[in-house]
């Protein structure tokens, strides 16, 4: 397969990459897993709000040896700092603040999206795993936009980017963009549009590894 | 004189009855009321109903009510960590049960719950297998899902501080379900780090009111 050996961009060049659309006054949260690493790569000329779903508003880098407090977490249970102008609440009001549309963007970890914009980021088809939504679902739907970071292709090499997906549903007609270790999509009305890639592939072999149907940069 | 503060935790759960339905405040270990947790380990009541974000990790209080065989079902929403064999094995063989919620689904669930509201609309959910059975509706164009309000027999919470009448504070992202879970249950025991004297949290910086306080536990 000649996509093995492509120089791809690692997961803080991607967050890196992700970081580039992230405005000024932003107010973004960021799902477990790949998402998180973008706590580390804010830039410091731009005032950036990080919401964490257990309470937190403000959210700074992940907390150093020395800073470490188990009462201070980020989604995934890691130990954080809080910047100054944090403010902390309740899970009911962190979660009404998701729901109601205050959050600008959300950045989710994904195993498939589809072309219409799909996700599919919480449960895969084996039965003996053990299911868990956490807040998904509610990010998916609460955020004005929705961004994806995930690998571009499975382990076995089969595009996560997907006509219809076949894990079961987060939520429907959500995402707006997709970061991988490949390219950077866009999900508009009109279909998948590549907005960029790494230097390596060409854009028809770009849409020949992803599988679907896409449209060129405008 | 009110004085919620009890001798120990264990008199503070002393009561609780096989069966019981109980809210666990904490996102993981953060505001977990471990010292309640252990001492409901000790006092022995069964086939509980366990409410809380995760399904216990670590061993801690809630893997060992799990591991013990105390627990007849959990409603979390996150129930996947890398430590958390005891329910996972469990659940495999069909001996515990689990309702899987969005997490801000059950955050409000239980706020509808405290404030007396019978159930909500939220998009959450619409059109995945979490709504499957429940009533749906269209609103403004966009398809929401009808959750019902969750109340429980006890709320087991971890605060920072309390006066004797249960006026609380929290610690940085240990408040999590903590405040909301307070107004859920028929009887809510706080443990917490520090006791004051009533007046000295200023009521502008109260968190809980001590309306929403049966009991309290100093860890």
């Amino acid at each position: 397969m000649f996509y093995s050996n492509l120089k791809r961009r690692n997961p803080d060049e991607i967050a890196q990459r992700v970081v580039q659309d992230i405005p000024e006054g932003a107010h973004v949260n960021l799902g477990i897993g790949m998402p998180m690493r973008i706590s580390n790569h804010l830039p410091r000329n731009r005032e950036i709000l990080l919401q964490s779903e257990n309470g937190l508003l403000g959210m700074g880098p992940l907390a150093a040896a020395h800073e470490v407090d188990t009462e201070l977490v980020n989604a995934g249970k890691q130990p954080v700092t809080m910047l100054p102008g944090a403010s902390l609440f309740n899970h009911a009001e962190s979660f009404a603040m998701i729901r109601g549309g205050h959050l600008d963007i959300c950045v989710l970890g994904a195993f498939e999206v589809s072309v219409n914009g799909d996700l599919a980021n919480w449960r895969t088809n084996d039965d003996d795993a053990i299911p868990a939504v956490g807040g998904a679902m509610d990010l998916a739907h609460g955020a004005k936009l929705l961004f994806v970071m995930m690998d571009h292709l499975t382990k076995n090499g089969q595009s996560k980017i997907v006509n219809r997906c076949t894990y079961p549903l987060t939520a429907s007609r959500v995402v707006d963009k997709i970061y991988t270790d490949l390219a950077t999509l866009a999900i508009e009305d009109c279909g998948v549009r590549a907005i960029d890639w790494i230097p390596d592939l060409e854009f028809d072999q770009l849409r020949e590894i992803t599988g679907v149907d896409l449209l060129a940069p405008r | 004189m009110i004085d919620k503060f009890m001798a120990s935790a264990e008199q503070a759960v002393a009561d609780v009855s096989n069966g019981s339905t109980i809210l666990v405040s904490g996102f993981g270990g953060a505001g977990l009321p471990s010292c309640l947790l252990a001492a409901l380990v000790r006092i022995g009541a069964k086939d509980l109903v366990i409410i809380s974000n995760n399904a216990g990790n670590a061993g801690n209080g809630i893997a060992q009510l799990v591991a013990a065989g105390r627990v007849r079902k959990i409603i979390c929403s996150f129930p996947r960590q890398p430590d958390s064999g005891e329910f996972e094995k469990l659940y495999r063989s069909g001996a515990i049960e689990l309702e899987l919620v969005p997490q801000g689904t059950l955050s409000e669930r239980i706020r509808a719950g405290g404030a007396g509201i019978a159930g909500f609309y939220t998009p959450t959910a619409f059109g995945t297998e979490l709504a499957a059975g429940k009533e749906v509706k269209v609103f403004d164009g966009v398809g929401h899902v009808l959750e019902r309000a969750i109340r429980a027999d006890w709320a087991f919470i971890r605060a920072r501080t309390a006066d004797r009448w249960g006026n609380l504070t929290y610690q940085k992202t240990g408040r999590n379900f903590g405040p909301v879970m307070a107004t859920a249950a028929r009887c809510t025991v706080a443990q917490v780090a520090e006791r004051v004297e009533l007046g000295s949290i200023d009521p502008e910086h109260v968190i809980t009111p001590a309306i929403y306080v049966h009991r309290l536990v100093k860890e």
